[in-house]
Protein backbone atom coordinates (compact mmCIF):
# COMPACT_ATOMS: atom_id res chain seq x y z
CA UNK A 1 0.00 0.00 0.00
CA UNK A 2 1.35 3.37 -1.07
CA UNK A 3 1.83 5.90 1.72
CA UNK A 4 3.32 9.36 1.78
CA UNK A 5 4.80 11.28 4.68
CA UNK A 6 3.09 14.62 5.19
CA UNK A 7 4.17 17.45 7.47
CA UNK A 8 1.30 19.66 8.46
CA UNK A 9 0.69 22.13 11.25
CA UNK A 10 -2.71 21.38 12.79
CA UNK A 11 -4.00 23.89 15.34
CA UNK A 12 -0.44 25.12 15.91
CA UNK A 13 1.09 21.68 16.36
CA UNK A 14 3.40 20.09 13.78
CA UNK A 15 2.25 16.63 12.72
CA UNK A 16 4.36 14.27 10.68
CA UNK A 17 2.27 11.34 9.51
CA UNK A 18 2.32 8.68 6.79
CA UNK A 19 -0.98 8.62 4.92
CA UNK A 20 -2.47 6.82 1.98
CA UNK A 21 -3.05 9.32 -0.87
CA UNK A 22 -6.75 8.50 -1.07
CA UNK A 23 -7.38 9.55 2.55
CA UNK A 24 -9.52 12.69 2.63
CA UNK A 25 -8.48 15.57 4.83
CA UNK A 26 -11.71 15.12 6.83
CA UNK A 27 -10.84 11.46 7.52
CA UNK A 28 -7.26 12.36 8.36
CA UNK A 29 -8.40 14.90 10.94
CA UNK A 30 -11.10 12.71 12.47
CA UNK A 31 -9.70 9.22 12.31
CA UNK A 32 -5.94 9.63 12.33
CA UNK A 33 -5.59 12.73 14.54
CA UNK A 34 -8.76 12.08 16.56
CA UNK A 35 -10.06 15.62 15.96
CA UNK A 36 -13.73 14.73 15.68
CA UNK A 37 -14.92 18.33 15.93
CA UNK A 38 -14.78 18.48 12.13
CA UNK A 39 -17.97 16.77 11.00
CA UNK A 40 -18.74 14.99 7.75
CA UNK A 41 -22.21 15.82 6.49
CA UNK A 42 -23.20 15.25 2.88
CA UNK A 43 -19.77 13.94 1.82
CA UNK A 44 -20.58 15.30 -1.67
CA UNK A 45 -19.19 18.88 -1.56
CA UNK A 46 -22.57 20.46 -0.89
CA UNK A 47 -23.09 21.18 2.78
CA UNK A 48 -19.93 22.83 4.15
CA UNK A 49 -20.16 21.02 7.48
CA UNK A 50 -16.58 19.75 7.10
CA UNK A 51 -15.12 23.25 6.58
CA UNK A 52 -11.65 23.84 8.03
CA UNK A 53 -9.13 26.60 7.39
CA UNK A 54 -6.19 25.71 5.17
CA UNK A 55 -3.58 28.46 5.33
CA UNK A 56 -6.34 30.71 6.65
CA UNK A 57 -8.93 30.04 3.93
CA UNK A 58 -12.07 27.98 4.50
CA UNK A 59 -12.14 24.78 2.46
CA UNK A 60 -14.20 21.61 2.44
CA UNK A 61 -12.08 18.92 4.06
CA UNK A 62 -14.18 16.21 2.39
CA UNK A 63 -13.04 17.55 -0.99
CA UNK A 64 -9.28 17.56 -0.44
CA UNK A 65 -6.87 14.71 -0.01
CA UNK A 66 -4.77 14.85 3.15
CA UNK A 67 -1.61 14.69 1.00
CA UNK A 68 -2.61 18.08 -0.44
CA UNK A 69 -2.04 19.86 2.89
CA UNK A 70 1.59 18.74 3.11
CA UNK A 71 3.56 21.82 4.19
CA UNK A 72 0.43 23.78 5.06
CA UNK A 73 -1.34 24.97 8.17
CA UNK A 74 -4.76 23.61 9.06
CA UNK A 75 -7.09 24.99 11.68
CA UNK A 76 -10.10 23.07 12.96
CA UNK A 77 -12.81 24.02 15.42
CA UNK A 78 -10.67 22.50 18.20
CA UNK A 79 -8.14 25.27 17.58
CA UNK A 80 -10.68 28.07 17.84
CA UNK A 81 -10.98 28.68 21.59
CA UNK A 82 -8.94 27.78 24.64
CA UNK A 83 -9.92 25.26 27.31
CA UNK A 84 -10.28 28.20 29.68
CA UNK A 85 -12.07 30.61 27.37
CA UNK A 86 -14.35 30.33 24.39
CA UNK A 87 -13.45 32.22 21.21
CA UNK A 88 -15.75 35.24 20.59
CA UNK A 89 -17.34 33.32 17.69
CA UNK A 90 -18.18 30.46 20.05
CA UNK A 91 -19.46 32.97 22.60
CA UNK A 92 -21.65 34.52 19.90
CA UNK A 93 -23.21 31.16 19.03
CA UNK A 94 -23.97 30.65 22.74
CA UNK A 95 -25.30 34.16 23.35
CA UNK A 96 -27.52 34.26 20.27
CA UNK A 97 -28.57 30.61 20.33
CA UNK A 98 -26.80 30.07 17.01
CA UNK A 99 -27.30 26.31 17.01
CA UNK A 100 -30.10 23.82 17.33
CA UNK A 101 -28.82 20.29 16.72
CA UNK A 102 -25.26 21.60 16.44
CA UNK A 103 -24.14 19.40 13.58
CA UNK A 104 -23.33 22.24 11.18
CA UNK A 105 -21.81 24.42 13.91
CA UNK A 106 -18.10 23.57 13.50
CA UNK A 107 -18.24 24.35 9.77
CA UNK A 108 -20.28 27.50 10.39
CA UNK A 109 -17.74 28.70 12.94
CA UNK A 110 -14.71 28.09 10.73
CA UNK A 111 -16.36 29.82 7.77
CA UNK A 112 -17.28 32.68 10.13
CA UNK A 113 -13.71 32.96 11.32
CA UNK A 114 -12.44 33.39 7.76
CA UNK A 115 -15.24 35.83 7.00
CA UNK A 116 -14.41 38.02 10.02
CA UNK A 117 -10.68 37.92 9.30
CA UNK A 118 -11.34 39.31 5.83
CA UNK A 119 -14.15 41.66 6.84
CA UNK A 120 -14.19 42.61 10.55
CA UNK A 121 -17.25 44.85 10.12
CA UNK A 122 -19.71 42.84 8.02
CA UNK A 123 -23.32 43.72 7.28
CA UNK A 124 -26.01 41.10 7.69
CA UNK A 125 -25.89 40.64 3.91
CA UNK A 126 -22.09 40.09 4.05
CA UNK A 127 -22.57 37.39 6.69
CA UNK A 128 -25.28 35.63 4.69
CA UNK A 129 -23.09 35.75 1.57
CA UNK A 130 -19.99 34.59 3.48
CA UNK A 131 -21.87 31.62 4.97
CA UNK A 132 -23.77 30.79 1.79
CA UNK A 133 -21.83 27.54 1.36
CA UNK A 134 -22.76 26.26 4.83
CA UNK A 135 -26.09 24.51 5.18
CA UNK A 136 -28.06 24.19 8.42
CA UNK A 137 -30.69 21.47 8.13
CA UNK A 138 -32.44 22.80 11.23
CA UNK A 139 -32.73 25.97 9.11
CA UNK A 140 -31.57 28.02 12.08
CA UNK A 141 -30.01 30.67 9.90
CA UNK A 142 -31.51 33.75 11.64
CA UNK A 143 -29.66 33.09 14.87
CA UNK A 144 -26.50 31.94 13.13
CA UNK A 145 -26.31 35.30 11.37
CA UNK A 146 -27.00 37.09 14.66
CA UNK A 147 -24.26 35.04 16.35
CA UNK A 148 -21.69 36.05 13.75
CA UNK A 149 -22.68 39.72 13.99
CA UNK A 150 -22.42 39.44 17.78
CA UNK A 151 -18.93 37.95 17.41
CA UNK A 152 -17.90 40.66 14.96
CA UNK A 153 -18.84 43.35 17.46
CA UNK A 154 -17.09 41.53 20.31
CA UNK A 155 -13.93 41.11 18.27
CA UNK A 156 -13.94 44.81 17.33
CA UNK A 157 -14.46 45.96 20.92
CA UNK A 158 -11.80 43.51 22.16
CA UNK A 159 -9.40 44.92 19.57
CA UNK A 160 -10.23 48.48 20.65
CA UNK A 161 -9.67 47.63 24.32
CA UNK A 162 -6.42 45.95 23.41
CA UNK A 163 -5.02 48.93 21.52
CA UNK A 164 -6.01 51.40 24.23
CA UNK B 1 -16.53 7.89 1.20
CA UNK B 2 -13.19 6.43 0.28
CA UNK B 3 -12.00 6.72 -3.30
CA UNK B 4 -10.36 3.70 -4.84
CA UNK B 5 -6.58 3.56 -4.51
CA UNK B 6 -4.41 5.63 -6.79
CA UNK B 7 -0.80 6.57 -7.19
CA UNK B 8 -0.17 10.19 -6.27
CA UNK B 9 2.46 12.53 -7.63
CA UNK B 10 2.91 16.21 -6.78
CA UNK B 11 5.57 17.41 -9.24
CA UNK B 12 7.38 20.70 -8.75
CA UNK B 13 7.60 21.60 -12.44
CA UNK B 14 5.69 21.09 -15.67
CA UNK B 15 8.61 19.01 -16.99
CA UNK B 16 8.22 16.58 -14.10
CA UNK B 17 4.45 16.55 -14.59
CA UNK B 18 4.88 15.62 -18.27
CA UNK B 19 7.26 12.85 -17.21
CA UNK B 20 4.59 11.26 -15.02
CA UNK B 21 1.90 11.91 -17.63
CA UNK B 22 3.92 10.04 -20.24
CA UNK B 23 4.16 7.00 -17.97
CA UNK B 24 0.44 6.84 -17.25
CA UNK B 25 -1.16 8.38 -20.37
CA UNK B 26 -4.93 8.55 -20.13
CA UNK B 27 -4.80 6.55 -16.88
CA UNK B 28 -3.64 9.78 -15.20
CA UNK B 29 -5.73 12.76 -14.16
CA UNK B 30 -4.45 16.27 -13.51
CA UNK B 31 -5.58 17.66 -10.15
CA UNK B 32 -5.78 21.44 -9.75
CA UNK B 33 -8.61 22.65 -7.48
CA UNK B 34 -10.19 19.21 -7.32
CA UNK B 35 -13.67 20.54 -6.63
CA UNK B 36 -15.17 18.49 -9.47
CA UNK B 37 -12.58 15.73 -9.80
CA UNK B 38 -12.49 14.68 -6.13
CA UNK B 39 -16.29 14.27 -5.85
CA UNK B 40 -16.20 12.14 -9.03
CA UNK B 41 -13.42 9.98 -7.63
CA UNK B 42 -15.23 9.62 -4.29
CA UNK B 43 -18.38 8.43 -6.07
CA UNK B 44 -16.13 6.16 -8.15
CA UNK B 45 -17.44 7.53 -11.40
CA UNK B 46 -13.77 8.01 -12.11
CA UNK B 47 -10.93 5.81 -10.91
CA UNK B 48 -7.65 7.13 -12.30
CA UNK B 49 -4.55 4.99 -11.71
CA UNK B 50 -2.51 8.12 -11.07
CA UNK B 51 -3.32 11.61 -9.84
CA UNK B 52 -0.92 14.35 -10.80
CA UNK B 53 -1.39 17.21 -8.35
CA UNK B 54 -0.12 20.38 -10.06
CA UNK B 55 -0.58 22.63 -7.02
CA UNK B 56 3.16 22.66 -6.26
CA UNK B 57 4.11 23.88 -9.72
CA UNK B 58 5.09 27.56 -9.52
CA UNK B 59 3.98 30.10 -12.11
CA UNK B 60 0.46 28.83 -12.84
CA UNK B 61 -1.49 30.97 -10.36
CA UNK B 62 -1.95 34.20 -12.28
CA UNK B 63 -4.32 36.20 -14.42
CA UNK B 64 -2.90 39.03 -16.46
CA UNK B 65 -3.23 40.97 -19.67
CA UNK B 66 -0.83 40.61 -22.57
CA UNK B 67 0.44 43.70 -24.34
CA UNK B 68 -2.13 43.08 -27.09
CA UNK B 69 -4.96 43.23 -24.55
CA UNK B 70 -5.70 39.51 -24.38
CA UNK B 71 -6.30 38.06 -20.93
CA UNK B 72 -4.52 34.93 -19.73
CA UNK B 73 -5.79 32.92 -16.76
CA UNK B 74 -3.32 30.35 -15.42
CA UNK B 75 -4.27 26.78 -14.56
CA UNK B 76 -4.03 27.45 -10.81
CA UNK B 77 -5.92 30.75 -10.76
CA UNK B 78 -8.79 30.20 -8.30
CA UNK B 79 -12.34 31.50 -8.64
CA UNK B 80 -11.63 33.40 -5.42
CA UNK B 81 -8.89 35.44 -7.07
CA UNK B 82 -11.09 36.27 -10.05
CA UNK B 83 -13.94 37.24 -7.71
CA UNK B 84 -11.70 39.82 -6.04
CA UNK B 85 -9.77 40.92 -9.12
CA UNK B 86 -9.55 44.70 -9.75
CA UNK B 87 -8.47 43.91 -13.33
CA UNK B 88 -11.65 41.95 -14.04
CA UNK B 89 -13.78 44.53 -12.27
CA UNK B 90 -12.44 47.34 -14.43
CA UNK B 91 -12.13 45.62 -17.80
CA UNK B 92 -13.95 42.28 -17.89
CA UNK B 93 -17.57 42.76 -16.82
CA UNK B 94 -18.81 39.32 -17.93
CA UNK B 95 -16.07 37.43 -16.09
CA UNK B 96 -16.32 39.71 -13.07
CA UNK B 97 -20.05 38.98 -12.84
CA UNK B 98 -19.48 35.22 -13.17
CA UNK B 99 -16.82 34.60 -10.51
CA UNK B 100 -19.00 35.30 -7.43
CA UNK B 101 -21.74 33.05 -8.83
CA UNK B 102 -19.57 29.92 -9.08
CA UNK B 103 -20.65 27.29 -6.54
CA UNK B 104 -20.09 28.59 -2.98
CA UNK B 105 -17.31 30.42 -1.10
CA UNK B 106 -15.39 27.30 -0.06
CA UNK B 107 -15.42 25.83 -3.54
CA UNK B 108 -14.33 29.20 -4.96
CA UNK B 109 -11.35 29.21 -2.60
CA UNK B 110 -10.05 26.05 -4.17
CA UNK B 111 -11.51 25.54 -7.66
CA UNK B 112 -10.03 26.96 -10.86
CA UNK B 113 -11.44 28.38 -14.09
CA UNK B 114 -9.23 26.21 -16.30
CA UNK B 115 -10.12 23.07 -14.35
CA UNK B 116 -13.79 23.90 -14.59
CA UNK B 117 -13.65 24.26 -18.38
CA UNK B 118 -11.60 21.04 -18.70
CA UNK B 119 -14.13 19.18 -16.56
CA UNK B 120 -16.71 20.10 -19.23
CA UNK B 121 -19.75 19.65 -17.04
CA UNK B 122 -22.69 20.80 -19.21
CA UNK B 123 -23.87 22.72 -16.15
CA UNK B 124 -20.53 24.53 -15.77
CA UNK B 125 -20.76 28.32 -15.84
CA UNK B 126 -17.27 29.18 -17.09
CA UNK B 127 -17.59 27.26 -20.37
CA UNK B 128 -20.57 29.45 -21.33
CA UNK B 129 -18.59 32.55 -20.46
CA UNK B 130 -15.63 31.36 -22.54
CA UNK B 131 -17.95 30.64 -25.48
CA UNK B 132 -19.44 34.14 -25.23
CA UNK B 133 -15.96 35.70 -25.06
CA UNK B 134 -14.49 33.58 -27.84
CA UNK B 135 -11.98 32.17 -25.35
CA UNK B 136 -9.40 29.43 -25.88
CA UNK B 137 -7.74 26.78 -23.78
CA UNK B 138 -3.99 26.65 -24.26
CA UNK B 139 -2.72 23.08 -24.10
CA UNK B 140 0.98 22.28 -23.71
CA UNK B 141 2.64 19.09 -24.90
CA UNK B 142 5.74 17.38 -23.42
CA UNK B 143 8.02 19.35 -25.80
CA UNK B 144 6.70 22.60 -24.31
CA UNK B 145 4.80 23.38 -27.50
CA UNK B 146 1.48 25.16 -27.06
CA UNK B 147 -1.76 24.53 -28.93
CA UNK B 148 -4.67 26.98 -28.77
CA UNK B 149 -8.08 25.30 -28.80
CA UNK B 150 -11.20 27.49 -29.07
CA UNK B 151 -13.55 26.50 -26.26
CA UNK B 152 -16.22 25.83 -28.91
CA UNK B 153 -13.95 23.00 -30.14
CA UNK B 154 -12.60 22.08 -26.72
CA UNK B 155 -15.80 21.08 -24.96
CA UNK B 156 -17.28 18.48 -27.29
CA UNK B 157 -19.76 16.69 -25.05
CA UNK B 158 -20.76 16.18 -21.47
CA UNK B 159 -17.49 15.71 -19.52
CA UNK B 160 -15.56 15.43 -22.78
CA UNK B 161 -12.80 17.74 -23.93
CA UNK B 162 -10.32 17.48 -26.77
CA UNK B 163 -7.08 17.48 -24.78
CA UNK B 164 -4.68 14.79 -25.96
CA UNK B 165 -3.58 12.31 -23.26
CA UNK B 166 -0.06 13.80 -23.30
CA UNK B 167 -1.21 17.43 -23.01
CA UNK B 168 -1.80 19.66 -20.00
CA UNK B 169 -4.14 22.67 -20.09
CA UNK B 170 -1.88 25.44 -18.82
CA UNK B 171 -4.10 28.49 -19.23
CA UNK B 172 -7.22 30.01 -20.67
CA UNK B 173 -6.89 32.89 -23.10
CA UNK B 174 -9.48 35.53 -23.88
CA UNK B 175 -8.79 37.55 -27.04
CA UNK B 176 -8.64 41.35 -26.93
CA UNK B 177 -11.96 43.15 -27.51
CA UNK B 178 -12.89 45.13 -30.59
CA UNK B 179 -13.89 48.27 -28.70
CA UNK B 180 -15.09 48.46 -25.14
CA UNK B 181 -16.35 45.43 -23.26
CA UNK B 182 -19.82 45.29 -21.78
CA UNK B 183 -21.80 42.33 -20.55
CA UNK B 184 -22.89 40.25 -17.65
CA UNK B 185 -23.56 36.77 -16.32
CA UNK B 186 -27.02 36.09 -14.98
CA UNK B 187 -27.76 32.90 -13.08
CA UNK B 188 -31.01 31.60 -11.71
CA UNK B 189 -30.35 29.01 -9.01
CA UNK B 190 -32.57 27.44 -6.39
CA UNK B 191 -29.94 28.10 -3.73
CA UNK B 192 -26.27 29.04 -3.59
CA UNK B 193 -24.14 26.15 -4.79
CA UNK B 194 -26.83 24.53 -6.90
CA UNK B 195 -26.28 24.21 -10.61
CA UNK B 196 -27.94 26.87 -12.73
CA UNK B 197 -31.61 26.48 -13.58
CA UNK B 198 -30.64 28.92 -16.32
CA UNK B 199 -27.34 30.71 -16.77
CA UNK B 200 -26.70 33.39 -19.36
CA UNK B 201 -23.39 34.88 -20.46
CA UNK B 202 -23.51 38.05 -22.52
CA UNK B 203 -20.25 39.57 -23.77
CA UNK B 204 -20.45 42.67 -25.96
CA UNK B 205 -17.69 44.56 -27.69
CA UNK B 206 -18.93 48.07 -28.41
CA UNK B 207 -17.92 51.26 -30.18
CA UNK B 208 -20.15 53.91 -28.71
CA UNK B 209 -23.67 52.56 -29.13
CA UNK B 210 -22.77 50.07 -31.86
CA UNK B 211 -22.19 46.40 -31.19
CA UNK B 212 -19.00 45.23 -32.94
CA UNK B 213 -19.28 41.71 -31.61
CA UNK B 214 -21.84 40.00 -29.42
CA UNK B 215 -21.27 36.76 -27.56
CA UNK B 216 -24.27 35.02 -26.02
CA UNK B 217 -24.15 31.57 -24.40
CA UNK B 218 -26.42 29.53 -22.15
CA UNK B 219 -25.87 27.22 -19.17
CA UNK B 220 -28.21 24.54 -17.90
CA UNK B 221 -30.66 24.48 -20.79
CA UNK B 222 -29.27 21.72 -22.99
CA UNK B 223 -26.92 18.75 -23.14
CA UNK B 224 -24.03 21.22 -23.42
CA UNK B 225 -23.31 24.87 -22.98
CA UNK B 226 -25.05 26.49 -25.93
CA UNK B 227 -23.67 29.32 -28.01
CA UNK B 228 -26.55 31.38 -29.47
CA UNK B 229 -24.95 32.05 -32.85
CA UNK B 230 -28.06 33.43 -34.56
CA UNK B 231 -28.73 35.85 -31.71
CA UNK B 232 -25.08 36.94 -31.74
CA UNK B 233 -25.17 37.60 -35.46
CA UNK B 234 -28.44 39.51 -35.18
CA UNK B 235 -26.71 42.10 -33.00
CA UNK B 236 -23.45 42.52 -34.93
CA UNK B 237 -23.14 46.01 -36.35
CA UNK B 238 -26.42 47.11 -34.76
CA UNK B 239 -27.28 49.50 -31.99
CA UNK B 240 -29.19 48.21 -29.00
CA UNK B 241 -32.84 49.24 -28.98
CA UNK B 242 -36.06 47.54 -28.01
CA UNK B 243 -36.48 45.78 -31.36
CA UNK B 244 -32.87 44.48 -31.71
CA UNK B 245 -32.95 43.37 -28.06
CA UNK B 246 -36.27 41.59 -28.50
CA UNK B 247 -34.99 39.80 -31.60
CA UNK B 248 -31.79 38.64 -29.86
CA UNK B 249 -33.78 37.45 -26.85
CA UNK B 250 -36.20 35.50 -29.06
CA UNK B 251 -33.36 33.88 -31.04
CA UNK B 252 -31.60 32.92 -27.79
CA UNK B 253 -34.76 31.36 -26.38
CA UNK B 254 -35.09 29.39 -29.64
CA UNK B 255 -31.50 28.16 -29.33
CA UNK B 256 -32.13 26.79 -25.84
CA UNK B 257 -32.86 23.06 -25.54
CA UNK B 258 -34.32 22.90 -22.04
CA UNK B 259 -35.86 19.82 -20.44
CA UNK B 260 -38.47 19.44 -17.74
CA UNK B 261 -36.78 18.55 -14.47
CA UNK B 262 -36.80 19.36 -10.77
CA UNK B 263 -35.52 22.85 -11.51
CA UNK B 264 -38.50 23.76 -13.69
CA UNK B 265 -40.37 23.06 -16.88
CA UNK B 266 -38.80 23.46 -20.30
CA UNK B 267 -41.26 26.26 -21.07
CA UNK B 268 -40.33 28.12 -17.89
CA UNK B 269 -36.60 27.86 -18.60
CA UNK B 270 -37.05 29.09 -22.15
CA UNK B 271 -38.99 32.04 -20.80
CA UNK B 272 -36.15 32.79 -18.36
CA UNK B 273 -33.66 32.77 -21.25
CA UNK B 274 -35.77 35.38 -23.04
CA UNK B 275 -36.09 37.47 -19.88
CA UNK B 276 -32.39 37.22 -19.02
CA UNK B 277 -31.21 38.24 -22.50
CA UNK B 278 -33.61 41.17 -22.49
CA UNK B 279 -32.44 42.20 -19.04
CA UNK B 280 -28.72 41.87 -19.78
CA UNK B 281 -28.95 43.87 -23.01
CA UNK B 282 -31.47 46.48 -21.77
CA UNK B 283 -29.30 47.08 -18.73
CA UNK B 284 -26.53 48.08 -21.10
CA UNK B 285 -28.62 50.85 -22.69
CA UNK B 286 -30.35 51.88 -19.47
CA UNK B 287 -33.81 50.66 -20.45
CA UNK B 288 -36.19 49.04 -18.04
CA UNK B 289 -36.68 45.33 -18.69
Amino acid sequence: MEERRINVVVNGEMKSVDVEPRILLAHFLREILGLTGTHIGCDTTNCGVCTVLVDGLPMKSCTMFAVMVDGKEVQTVEGLGLDSELHPIQQGFREEHGLQCGFCTPGMMMASKALLMENPNPTEEDVRWGLSGNLCRCTGYQNIVKAVLWAAEKLRSDAATFSR
Amino acid sequence: MYPSRFHYEAPNSLEEAFGVLQMYGDEAKILAGGQSLIPLIKLRFSAPACIIDINNIPGLDYHEEDSDGSLNVGALCRHRTLERSPLLRSKHPTMSATAPLIADPMVRNRGTLVGSVCHADPQGDWASVMLALGGEIIAMNPDGKERAIPVSQFVVGPFQNTLQPNEIAVRAKIPPPRGTRAGSYLKLERRVGDFATVGLAVALEMSGGTVNRAGIALTGVGPNNIQCTAAEQSLAGKTLNSSTIDQAARLSAEAAQPKNDVRGSAEYKRHIVYTFVTRALANRVGMAA
